[in-house]
């Protein structure tokens, strides 16, 4: 009788954890070292919302990828190295992985775990921030500056005015005014915009906005003087509606003014009121709620009450629409890595850095996913962790940013030029042997 | 000439925009000897609830947005507030700490800045505001028509009510019961305690005008620049103007801003070409150091003699 009990027993047990291994549902993590307080908090909170709730769509409208579902925790940085570092540590070995991607959207931060994450074997993704120089994935395999960099962009620019002039050619003789936040990220651009005006014969003069740019008057009266026929607004925060302001109190024509990525947010027109009409930003996103991908957000995350935002006015805006670049740029790197490492399997960071190398988002993949126009198609490889390099330009009309341009290139042969030579300079100084790419699977 | 004319207006008008947070910061170390770290988060509190207002009274009650009833109304619920923070850090902060050295106090207020800048974002979220006073930041037509030089009517306006704003403080300071009695607690808080003056109810009403004068730099700073965490910035440039106007004169404090803000714009303009620019950040500290080794007391603060 005992016995009869014993194995009645057992086999229940035995039935039961074959049922719980048979629904065990796989899992992929990823941390999010996220900036919801402190100075920078209305972009962080737009950026990681979005991002999140296009994680959330994927769970909630396809059960994940190939069935593997996305878990994630938020760890607050403030923006902060010391907090970004110490994120990047309590995430790391979270999930039944490891943390799959690290993605500080901050340069300061980035340069404190470059190391650490090759080492922990975690690929760093820094879109729209972080090391130009990392695009040369032969001496950076685990850094990703993805769809573009800051010489891209700077050259990009270069190229929108000088179409806007009628053609490069016009540009000579042009005067060009650089304003730019005085901090390594706004010197970033000093050395290919030198090249460009000694290429097409513009001169260029730089004047720096000492952080954090809530005083501009000096500046402006100085370009006021200058008369330049464009100024490049390479600015951060409120440097940017300071800036806008400042050039309608001298009256300088908005339209003649183009801003950078982190210019060209509606955190950086709104503030500045009417001042803001007329200026142009550059994008490697675009803003707007009309993409299919932010209307399956709506429907399939919104409308389950799942949402990320708090203020759903935001949805749509151009930090929100970045999140959600970051988020779908990171799922296609796992899809992607899955069909190598196997569908349906939770895979180590190591194995999505391949799905990173290898991820292709052509235009067909780009309208599968309802992103078409939303962000550039993109191929990366072994050695171009960069991308197609272009960037779209937007303009302020007074309430919203509307897109005026399609997607611009840069002088790719010089910028790539210029990568490779810091890249390969960064190598010898600490004794790195780039990787042989034909060699790579 | 004309451009040096400019850029010297240009600065002095800056400069009272500078005078007007340190006026906060005077206030608060005038009447308690405490130098208020948290000034800076104060001022962006204060406008934040100002903007914060200014969009709940007509999405919850109905009132027409833009109106002067939602601007007033929000002003005064926002100053409301301002009050209470005053109150409630004289109850949770400088209460317990009463006859404590002043680095305690000091050190009280650098807690009570993180606690009022999360707060502000706890409360009202982290969205960046626009907010519009209703004067335009544009120069006045006949001074550019005629000479040439771009004078902005927002920045004369700010001139306009920091002067008021002086002359309010300085009429408190002098002519009142409370005034006297302010400047009695600032000597000494026992000996002040000793004849019968109410040190907690002089601390709630020094903060709750502190949070009034942060109010006004903050709606002033915000309609310039937007109302966002940046306007805790302000504080840093407040602290040069305090160093040469002295930390315990009202008028110290506009005299220092005059000077810091000429001069710092000056320095970009004619110095800043020759190393590379942007040294409107720390200049103004450099010029308060040297100073502070011909005048630690500031022009016009009170000068210390210990009996030794």
């Amino acid at each position: 009788m005992k016995l009869k009990h014993s194995a009645l027993l057992g086999t229940a047990l035995a039935g039961l954890l074959a049922s719980s291994i048979a629904g065990a549902v796989e899992e992929q993590f990823i941390g999010l070292p996220s900036y919801r307080v402190g100075p920078y908090a209305a972009g962080g909170s737009g950026v990681f919302g979005g991002w999140i709730d296009y994680m959330q769509l994927i769970n909630e409208r396809d059960g994940g990828i190939n069935g593997v579902r996305l878990t994630w925790e938020e760890c607050e940085t403030e923006y902060n190295n010391a907090r970004g570092v110490e994120c990047y540590e309590r995430l790391k070995k979270k999930g039944s992985t490891g943390n799959t991607v690290f993605q500080p959207v901050s340069t300061g931060i980035t340069y404190s775990v470059l190391d650490k994450a090759a080492q922990d074997k975690i690929p760093v993704v820094t879109i729209g921030y972080g090391r130009t120089d990392a695009a040369d994935g032969r001496v950076f395999p685990w850094v990703f500056p993805l769809i573009t960099t800051y010489w891209s962009q700077a050259s990009a620019i270069v190229n929108f005015i000088g179409a806007k002039e009628g053609g490069m050619d016009k540009l000579k003789g042009k005067k060009i005014g650089l304003l730019y936040h005085d901090s390594a990220y706004g010197k970033e651009s000093h050395a290919i915009l030198d090249k460009l005006a000694a290429k097409h014969g513009f001169e260029l003069t730089k004047i720096a906005v000492a952080h954090p740019g809530n005083e501009q008057q000096s500046q402006w009266l100085q370009l006021r003087q200058l008369k330049p026929d464009y100024v490049i607004l390479w600015g951060w925060g409120v440097m940017n509606p300071t800036a806008l302001k400042a050039a309608a109190k001298v009256g300088y024509p908005r339209e003649k003014m183009v801003g950078v990525w982190w210019s060209g947010a509606e955190e950086d027109t709104v503030p500045a009121g009417p001042a803001a009409k007329g200026f142009t930003a550059a994008g490697f996103n675009v803003a707007g709620a009309n993409y299919p991908v932010v209307a399956d957000i709506k429907k399939f995350v919104y409308g389950k009450g799942k949402g990320n935002m708090e203020d759903k006015a935001r949805i749509g805006s151009v930090y929100y629409n970045r999140g959600v670049v970051h988020g779908l740029i990171t799922v296609e790197a796992i899809r992607k890595a899955q069909e190598k490492y196997g569908k349906g399997k939770a895979l180590t960071g190591e194995q999505v850095r391949w799905g990173f190398e290898n991820l292709n988002l052509d235009e067909a993949r780009l309208r599968a996913l309802g992103a078409t126009g939303f962000l550039p198609p993109l191929k990366i490889s072994c050695a171009d962790h960069e991308g197609p390099g272009v960037v779209k330009f937007q303009q302020w009309d007074g309430n919203q940013w509307k897109v005026i341009s399609d997607w611009v290139e840069s002088d790719r042969p010089l910028v790539r030029g210029m990568i490779e030579e810091s890249a390969a300079a960064y190598a010898k100084e600490k004794g790195i042997k780039p990787r042989d790419c034909s060699k790579e699977g | 000439m004309q451009f040096f004319i400019e850029v010297l207006i240009g600065g002095l008008l800056s400069g009272v925009m500078y005078a007007l947070v340190a006026l906060g910061f005077v206030l608060i170390y005038k009447a308690s000897g405490v130098f208020n770290f948290a000034q800076g988060a104060m001022v962006f509190f204060a406008a934040l609830s100002f903007v914060g207002f200014q969009e709940v009274l007509p999405a919850r009650f109905g009132m027409e947005a833009g109106s002067a009833a939602v601007f007033w109304l929000s002003f005064l619920l926002a100053f409301a507030t301002m009050v209470v923070l005053g109150i409630a850090t004289e109850r949770i902060v400088l209460r317990p700490l009463v006859n404590q050295p002043p680095i305690t106090l000091f050190m009280a207020t650098i807690g009570l800045t993180y606690v009022v800048e999360g707060l502000a974002q706890m409360t009202w979220g982290a969205n960046v505001r626009g907010l519009e006073l209703g004067i335009m930041d544009e120069p006045i037509g006949w001074l550019m028509d005629d000479y040439g030089i771009g004078v902005s009517k927002f920045d004369l306006f700010a001139a306009g009510v920091a002067a008021s704003l002086v002359a309010l403080l300085a009429a408190l300071f002098q002519y009142t019961k409370v005034g006297r009695a302010l400047r009695a607690v600032a000597d000494d808080h026992q000996a002040a305690l000793s004849i019968g003056i109410p040190l907690q109810t002089i601390w709630r009403v020094v903060w709750a005008v502190a949070g009034f004068v942060a109010l006004v730099a903050g709606m002033i700073w915000g309609a310039r620049n937007g109302v966002q965490f940046a306007l805790t910035f302000t504080a840093l440039k407040a602290l040069p103007v305090l160093i040469l106007g002295g930390f315990t004169s009202v008028p110290g404090a506009i005299v220092g801003g005059l000077i810091i803000g000429a001069s710092e714009k000056l320095a970009e303009v004619y110095v800043g070409p020759l190393v590379g620019g942007g040294i409107e950040g720390w200049f103004p500290y450099m010029l308060a150091l040297a100073f502070l080794l011909v005048r630690p007391e500031g022009l016009f603060g009170e000068r210390h003699i210990d009996r030794v």
